[in-house]
């Protein structure tokens, strides 16, 4: 959906997209591998959603430059207009704390310690990240992410209380 | 301080102690200190059997949820309460078994104490809040003043030196605070969630404050809830239930980071032609 989002302004090839979620999103933001870039502009194109052409260009090889299509248009407009799920239900950590005792790791405490460590070096990386990143969209995603990590520890303290 | 962590694992263990163990010398040592509450017959143990070692200049937090003993804990550290049993030892002094004027001229010595509410005396300037601290801890008239004027223009608070605490926004409060607790540059500074009642941008400057107060080699004991303030420390502490659950050293901030940055996206766009 992002890429559908910033093809519809105007068309693009894949390494435009890319470039253009870093410039977006920041440091924080995962990078996107140009792989992957691709493997979903073709998925994109398959189910219509996206039309490509290829452009010559005279000293480098053709590109495939990627517009939307109708559909594409539409399809954008619904993800924009629905509200996005909130709480992470499925949680990697939580699975593992719940099932640690079946595969004989009785100490919880440990694996608590460890996570909360671990969380709170995320913040600390963050934190640091923070502080060099201009006011903008990067620094937001920032900012979520430790506020999230916030929520994280405090539930971490619940586990803690409920289950050690 | 094993005794402090009895659930912590070995492996954990170890490997992450640090502080006070660490080449910094020794500036504070709670050994099996316990704080138990009585009210109505009943008996509350707020803290039970903490061991804690403070190096001089280390910058620690204590986080924990609420009722598990951190702001207790630091009211024995700074001798707002008297630990039931154990002992506190600053700067090779024990200091558990000193009388409250003992304590109180302790505090204004070496020790800085900070409140969530920061407790200014509400009918007299910001600048005599600071001033008055001075002069209790012992400087000269002149000295204080030299020492109120330097430290209200670093906290950027020069411009409200004559008003009333309360005409001040919390986060102005607190670095007003701060800086009566630093006016006798202790050598231990303790931080009863400073930044609690803050907003987020009162908050950043209460946590570049003492950020540089750690930077210039104050030691610093601060008990939060939020963790990102906590994560400023260079070691955390996890307390539950009136123990020690665990005593992180965190990693050093990385560097910064590099300096990455995709080329400016007008030229991408126009390679499109």
């Amino acid at each position: 959906m992002p890429l559908l989002a910033l093809l519809a302004k105007e068309p693009a090839h894949g390494y435009e997209l890319k470039m253009l979620l870093e410039q977006i999103f920041g440091e924080a933001y995962p990078s996107p591998n140009i792989g992957q870039i691709y493997v979903t502009l073709q998925r994109l194109e398959r189910n219509g959603l996206v039309r490509s052409q290829d452009v010559v260009q005279q000293t480098r090889p053709n590109k495939r430059v990627y517009e939307l299509t109708d559909a594409g248009r539409e399809a954008l407009a619904n993800w924009v207009d629905r509200p996005s799920d909130g709480p992470r239900i499925r949680d990697d950590f939580f699975m593992k704390l719940a099932l640690s005792p079946l595969a004989g790791a009785t100490d919880r405490l440990a694996l608590i310690n460890r996570q909360r460590r671990n969380y709170l070096n995320q913040i600390r990386s963050l934190s640091s990240l923070a502080s060099v990143t201009e006011p903008g969209i990067g620094r937001l995603l920032i900012e979520g992410a430790m506020l999230h990590l916030q929520a994280d520890l405090d539930w971490l303290e619940r586990c803690q209380e409920e289950l050690v | 301080m094993i005794r402090s962590v009895p659930r912590v694992s070995a492996d954990q263990h170890g490997a992450d102690q640090h502080g006070a163990s660490h080449g910094q010398t020794l500036l504070l040592r709670a050994s099996s200190i316990t704080k138990t509450f009585r009210a109505d017959g009943t008996a509350v143990s707020a803290v039970r059997g903490v061991d804690l070692m403070l190096g001089h200049g280390e910058f620690a937090a204590i986080m924990g949820p609420s009722g598990s003993g951190k702001s207790t804990l630091l009211h024995l550290l700074g001798g707002l309460e008297r630990p039931t049993s154990g002992e506190i030892w600053l700067n090779g002094r024990r200091v558990d078994g000193l009388s409250q004027a003992k304590w109180a001229v302790l505090r204004r010595q070496h020790i800085g104490f900070v409140f969530q509410f920061f407790n200014l005396v509400s009918n007299m300037t910001v600048a005599d809040n600071v001033e008055l601290a001075a002069l209790m801890g012992g400087a000269t008239k002149r000295q204080a003043r030299e020492r109120r004027d330097e430290l209200l223009a670093d906290l950027g608070l020069s411009a409200k030196a004559d008003a009333a605490p309360a005409r001040l926004s919390g986060g102005e409060q607190q670095r007003v605070a701060l800086a009566r607790a630093m006016v006798n540059r202790p050598s231990l500074l303790l931080a009863d969630e400073p930044t609690g009642n803050l907003d987020s941008s009162g908050s950043q400057s209460v946590l570049r404050l003492l950020t540089r107060a750690h930077a210039d080699g104050q030691a610093i004991l601060l008990v939060t809830h939020d963790a990102r303030v906590a994560s400023a420390a260079e070691r955390v502490i996890s307390l539950f239930d009136g123990m020690i659950a665990d005593d992180a050293a965190m990693r050093p901030p990385r560097a910064k980071p590099s300096q990455r940055r995709p080329a400016p996206l007008p030229t991408v766009l126009r390679l499109r032609g």
